[in-house]
């Protein structure tokens, strides 16, 4: 259906070129500078290349700041708890509002759409005063409760757009076959609901992945806990950065999600067209 | 004939069945909306009845409006909450045109487009934080590679620390939001393109409309309601940005780039004045409140004009 021609194509490579330079930039510029010796970092005028680089700086990490591991380990922890937690509560409350019509469901969807409105930031107070009356202050679950409400609403609505788009027949024609309620859901539903459960698993974990520097700084102090994108400060000190090594640990501390989300990306686009998100 | 008969009566016996079960579909919400209460609902109500005292370090006291008057007193706060405005108009501008326009380059028809897909993601998977790492580095005046590249090119003189003037500090935080915020958005709106039917773009092939047309007459129309979701959506989260401000800036210099988030942030968590922070933790709410409603009443009067034409 109407081939590019050459200038076209030209233009078009030389368009996405300028976008994919935009977004992997930052990446390029933390791995060059993870290259650099510290003493070398701060030299003026910029070059973009010189002899003295090395992977040194990977090594080091590990002695400089001896948790690293154990922060990389916390942050898959707590992204995959806040993503089972999330979706123990949105899987039931989704497939509600794809197929019951009944009394107060758009009240209730509304309200749970609201709840976007509300950052953590904006509740941190409260937030505080209820974990530690729950004794939950300075614990994992400090963080991934929290974590897991503000990402309920999200996947309600990607979980409910995805199940409408299911057939209501394949369940009716189980039911007259005779089919028990329990052996339909398991039976019908669920697997053809996959796909969609795994976008809104994905989505989820993202959002849970990305998000865990607020709740971390805030409601948690031991540092045998925190995750990642908190944990990584320490190479920040009070008199200097360590900027080679923190560049370093950025690149390390994000090769895990990297690995699970290559693994797991050609069901995201995938599952997102099928389930055709609509407003 | 019977058997086909008996079907369909039983088949709009389960319709009947799906559709009047209130009690079970309240039984598959009720802990999502049990845990939304606790973690948000409750938190919500403290937050009101806190921005009615002066809770501090030293206690709580019950001091009626006054934190309100003054904050509403506050010569400082009305520029806040411009800038707060500004901040989320400018940088969801910048996501869904840059957005859209990567969604229409991840979905052109050209090689290695599958990578390319994936070599997207990363500003959205990687934590904030991290990512925000990679972009102090950059906007060094010294060292980063923006600094250098603009030297190279004879545009600046000198060293130029991007994070260090006010109205430079300002825009550097944007890009870097607009950054973080694009693939996503990219991701939904090429899904929207995808699960456009082909044959209207065969039919109107057919028929000799350009390329440029088809973009217009079909793509858009197609892919407004997400266009239309994602906006609000990426209005509400920009808003409440707080990581990308916190790690950039610190809400400096000289307040440059403290949005009411910051604000409330600061007052609360760094200033310990819980109750003033909580008067404007809530202003904070308000304002998303009221901009969501105008956004969804514009939005039904579009609909509504739309549909009586």
């Amino acid at each position: 259906m109407g081939k590019y021609t050459l200038f076209q194509k030209a233009g078009l490579y030389l368009a996405v070129l300028i976008f994919m330079t935009f977004i992997l930039l930052p990446f390029l510029e933390m791995f060059m500078a993870s290259l650099r010796p510290l003493e070398h970092l701060f030299r003026s005028p910029y070059q973009f290349w010189s002899n003295d680089m090395s992977f040194q700086a990977y090594f080091d990490i590990w002695d400089t700041v001896p948790m690293l591991g154990r922060y990389i380990f916390n942050s898959v922890f707590l992204a995959s708890v806040t993503t089972l937690l999330c979706l123990s509560f949105v899987i039931p409350a989704a497939y509600a509002y794809a197929r019951f019509h009944f009394k107060g469901k758009s009240v209730s969807l509304g309200l749970f759409l609201g709840v976007n409105m509300f950052a953590g930031a904006v509740l941190l107070i409260p937030l505080y005063k209820l974990l530690r009356s729950m004794g939950l202050l300075n614990t994992y679950a400090a963080m991934f409760v929290p974590g897991a409400a503000f990402l309920v609403p999200t996947g309600i609505w990607l979980l409910k757009s995805y199940l409408e788009k299911i057939p209501i027949e394949l369940e009716e024609s189980a039911w007259i076959d005779g089919a028990s309620r329990i052996y339909i859901l398991r039976k019908v539903v669920i697997p053809l609901a996959v796909p969609g459960l795994i976008v809104v698993g994905v989505a989820t974990f993202i959002g849970a992945y990305a998000q865990q520097f607020l709740f971390a700084i805030t409601f948690n102090q031991k540092r045998e806990l925190m995750p990642l994108p908190a944990g990584i400060f320490e190479f920040v000190g009070y008199q200097s950065v360590i900027w080679n090594q923190l560049m370093a640990a950025s690149i390390v501390g994000i090769i895990p999600v990297l690995l699970i989300f290559l693994f797991l990306q050609r069901y995201l686009v995938e599952g997102l067209t099928k389930g055709a998100i609509k407003g | 004939m019977t058997v086909i008969s008996k079907n369909s009566k039983s088949s709009s016996k389960w319709r009947e069945f799906l559709r009047s079960r209130t009690l079970f579909a309240w039984l598959l919400i009720t802990p999502a909306a049990l845990f939304m209460f606790l973690i948000v609902g409750w938190p919500l109500l403290e937050t009101i009845r806190l921005s009615f005292t002066n809770a501090g370090l030293g206690g709580e006291q019950y001091i009626g409006w006054d934190n309100y008057e003054k904050l509403l007193n506050n010569r400082k706060y009305p520029g806040i909450v411009g800038r707060t405005f500004y901040w989320m108009f400018l940088s969801v501008l910048l996501k869904m045109i840059i957005g859209t326009i990567g969604a229409l380059l991840l979905n052109a028809k050209i090689r290695g487009k599958a990578a390319f897909r994936v070599m997207v993601m990363p500003p959205w998977i990687v934590p904030m934080a991290i990512g925000c790492i990679g972009w102090l580095w950059l906007y060094n005046g010294h060292f980063g590679i923006l600094a250098g590249v603009l030297m190279r090119l004879g545009i600046i003189d000198g060293p130029f620390e991007f994070l260090a003037y006010k109205s430079s500090a300002f825009y550097s935080a944007v890009v870097t939001d607009v950054w973080i915020g694009t693939p996503m958005i990219s991701i939904f709106i090429l899904a929207a393109m995808q699960s456009v039917p082909d044959d209207l773009y065969e039919a109107a092939y057919v028929d000799g409309a350009s390329r440029w047309y088809r973009f217009r007459r079909i793509t858009i129309p197609q892919i407004m309601p997400v266009i239309v979701t994602m906006s609000l959506l990426s209005a509400i989260w920009t808003f409440n940005s707080f990581e990308v401000i916190w790690i950039l800036t610190e809400g400096g210099p000289l307040g440059a780039t403290t949005t009411m988030i910051i604000d409330t942030y600061k007052m609360a968590i760094a200033n310990y004045k819980f109750g003033y922070g909580a008067t404007r933790a809530l202003m904070v709410v308000l304002s998303l409140a009221v901009f969501s409603l105008l956004y969804l009443i514009l939005l039904n009067k579009i609909n509504e004009r739309y549909k009586t034409k």
